[in-house]
């Protein structure tokens, strides 16, 4: 896959070394730009690698950067087109980058192309990156843009004060559908202030604690040291709690369009309110938001996952994206006793066969499967749509998500779950599943 | 103790035959990872779907290098306890006893009692032994079984190699140990521990790497066999599987064949041997539904 004329670095640059070492900076600052975690560490890190090869050898260079200054396999594709970007000819960009991500994804049935725009963007970078390069010495120590940026995010709380009792109280029992674009800046507002506590699990783990069910040798022996080892005192361990994971899958297609901004919001809310989330979206296809949410500022993440989208407001194939979530995903977050939300209308103009059985392996493979319907919240509304009665059996809570109201009961099943699994999902395989 | 320094790879073309010496069929970039692991004193960490290969690297290190593989297997819930220490508390009781019994009660001999005969060592104490006489290989495997506390805790070990038993004193490696740590992504592993490692994903082999592994692992199959297998598993990986066979699978499915005196692929003693290559039920009824598994066959036997 390596091109096979052009030396990486001309003769001259190999005889000022300090070129390299200048160049290899630059590399890292590409990458970094383009969301790898390259920081100067690691910088230092690729500069002692390479020391030890022969940096004449492309391929060597090349693999040597590569252990050196990625960590994730997903950002492989991201990584070759930034190496090859810029230590070769820029023509060769197109090319290459898609032998790049093709044999990346080739395992995976679907392969994910880079869209356009990231390309773009990525010559967008590098083309600036040239300016850069072209100006004399720049100052050594740029500061670099945090991802983090610790912004307080309470500064306007006591504006909250004004605002009517009776305002919010009306407010919370209000389908989002109906709302005024006031009242949806109120709702994010109410929706940042709720506090979100998820059901414990046992963990394999064991801590000191008076009362336990098991015998703490360790300390017990230090401690009846002192009566010549004759036991007198006992302690004790028992096991240790932790809230589960949670994973929250949201439907954005097209019939969701007038709840699904805010219920990104929502989605923000709880997943910076909760230590382990893990957030997708799909239409047609599954996306996983989990980093974009990972942002403080609400607005930006709701921005970026937009931006990131493909198929914003399109249809609806629930079966398949299930499908790619069980497939791709479930075994890497669905780990420690998880608790699935689906967030959808159940519109669904997939097969019914692959929803049925996506659903029934996500049920037994999650803890908890909750279904988030904005639509429950009509008094007349039937689940008669093909994708919700085929979905409807491998469900442990259908809960409403149109109002306010309905979240904070959302809040509270999800504060309830306990260690128990509900037990009728072995009924709901029996029924649907005849044939096995 | 003296200590024996270990002769090192000279260069990744050292690396790549030492492999191949071990019967390890690695590409060049495997093998500059490796390299560069071994020159910089740095952990490998390994990623990829299971039985790609991974723990076998470790394995194949430990020989090449002649020096002693040293496994701490990960799992949910794993502690200082069972990584690193434990006292042998019955023998402790034991003694306390015995001492009774002999009436020498005083606190000196209590003390005897937290003496290094009555602890246990686990495996990352047996990898930092100052006794070591080589660097042992430290496979710390499926970490990402692990929960997060003991990754924060091996990121303290994996920066010092050493450990502080408070009834002993700080145990320190003469050597640091090479670390191997696999991980199957069933959880993320930490940025932090990311960044102190090499990284090295693993992909399925291609068709040609494959063969040439199944030749070197499973010299008792005829070539056309392992053509066929080969030919076939990648067929199947193709496929929109809930679990891809692995390389670790193509050799159980070689020798099961073998075992069963198949010298070319058939339909029947194919469906029947499919349970060595696939892990899950809608996985075998995918591929033996209607006529996918003929013209897989046919697929395989025409190419």
């Amino acid at each position: 896959m390596l091109p096979e004329n052009n030396d990486l670095l001309t003769a001259h640059d190999l005889e000022r070394g300090h070129q390299l070492q200048r160049k290899l900076v630059e590399f890292g600052r590409l990458l970094w730009d383009m969301g790898l975690d390259v920081g100067p560490g690691r910088m230092v890190e690729a500069s002692k690698t390479i020391s030890l090869i022969d940096v004449k050898k492309r391929e060597d260079f090349y693999h040597a950067l590569k252990c050196t200054l990625l960590s994730r396999h997903e950002q492989e594709p991201l990584f070759d087109q930034a190496f090859f970007y810029f230590w070769q000819m820029k023509h060769r960009l197109s090319k290459l980058d898609d032998n790049a991500i093709v044999k990346s994804d080739e395992k995976r049935g679907s392969p994910i192309r880079l869209p356009p725009r990231e390309r773009q963007e990525l010559e967008a970078q590098a083309a600036r990156l040239t300016r850069q390069l072209m100006q004399p010495q720049r100052d050594a120590g740029r500061a670099r843009p945090s991802d983090q940026a610790d912004q307080s995010d309470d500064d306007d709380d006591d504006e909250a004060q004004g605002t009517a009792y009776s305002a919010i109280e009306q407010l919370r029992g209000k389908d989002f559908e109906s709302y005024s674009w006031e009242e949806m800046q109120e709702a994010k507002r109410l929706m940042a202030e709720m506090h979100w506590h998820l059901g414990e699990r046992p963990t394999r783990r064991k801590a000191p604690s008076r009362k336990g069910a098991y015998p703490d040798l360790r300390r017990i022996i230090r401690r009846n040291m002192k009566y010549g080892g004759e036991l007198m005192e006992l302690t004790w361990r028992k096991i240790r709690r932790k809230p589960r994971p949670l994973v929250i899958i949201c439907d954005i297609s097209g019939s969701m369009s007038l709840y699904s901004r805010l219920l990104l919001h929502f989605i923000h809310t709880i997943s910076s309110g909760l230590q382990n989330t893990e957030a997708f979206v799909f239409g047609t296809r599954l996306t996983r938001i989990t980093r974009q949410l990972r942002k403080r500022d609400v607005d930006d993440a709701v921005r970026d996952v937009s931006k990131n989208v493909q198929d914003w407001s399109g249809g609806t194939r629930i079966g398949e994206c299930l499908r790619d979530f069980n497939y791709r995903w479930a075994r890497r977050v669905l780990g420690h006793g998880a608790v699935v939300l689906i967030i959808s209308d159940g519109w669904d103009r997939g097969e019914p066969d692959v929803l049925r059985a996506e659903m029934d392996r996500l049920q037994h493979s999650s803890h908890r499967l909750i279904w988030l319907n904005p639509l429950l919240g009509a008094e007349d509304y039937r689940p008669v749509t093909i994708g919700m009665k085929t979905a409807l059996p491998f469900i442990d809570n259908f809960l409403s998500a149109h109002s306010l109201d309905s979240l904070l009961e959302l809040g509270k099943v999800l504060e309830q779950i306990d260690d128990s699994r509900p037990s009728r999902r072995g009924q709901a395989r029996l029924q649907q599943l005849p044939g096995r | 103790m003296e200590q024996v320094q270990q002769a090192l790879p000279a260069s990744i073309d050292d690396v790549l035959a030492a492999l191949s010496a071990q019967r390890y069929i690695a590409d060049r970039s495997l093998a500059t990872t490796i390299y560069l692991a071994l020159k910089r004193h740095k952990p490998l960490l390994l990623e990829g779907e299971a039985g790609v290969g991974k723990t076998e690297i470790a394995k194949v290190l430990a020989s090449m290098l002649d020096t002693r593989l040293i496994r701490l297997q990960c799992y949910e819930g794993i502690d200082v306890n069972t990584a690193v220490y434990e006292w042998n508390y019955t023998r402790q009781m034991l003694h306390i006893r015995l001492l009774e019994a002999s009436g020498a009660n005083n606190d000196a001999a209590m003390q005897d009692i937290f003496g290094p005969e009555f602890l246990i060592r686990r495996p990352l104490l047996e990898a930092i032994d100052p006794g070591n006489k080589k660097a042992p290989v430290l496979l710390i495997d499926e970490l990402d079984r692990s929960d997060e506390e003991f990754e924060a805790f091996l990121l303290e070990i994996l920066s010092d190699f050493q450990v502080t038993v408070p009834e002993i004193g700080t145990l320190t490696a003469p050597e640091p140990p090479i670390v191997v740590i696999t991980s199957n992504r069933t959880r993320e592993i930490h940025d932090a521990l990311r960044r102190r490692c090499l990284y090295y994903w693993i992909d399925y082999p291609t068709l040609e790497k494959e063969l040439a592994i199944v030749l070197a692992k499973a010299p008792e199959a005829s070539e056309k066999l392992a053509r066929q297998v080969c030919i076939f598993v990648k067929e199947l990986r193709a496929m929109d599987l809930f679990k891809s066979p692995g390389i670790a699978e193509t050799l159980d499915w070689v020798s099961s064949l073998v075992t069963l005196e198949i010298h070319e692929l058939q339909e029947g003693p194919v469906r029947d041997t499919l349970g060595a290559l696939l892990k899950y039920q809608d996985d075998i009824e995918k591929v033996n539904s209607g006529n996918a598994l003929s013209k897989l066959l046919h697929k395989v036997i025409g190419a």
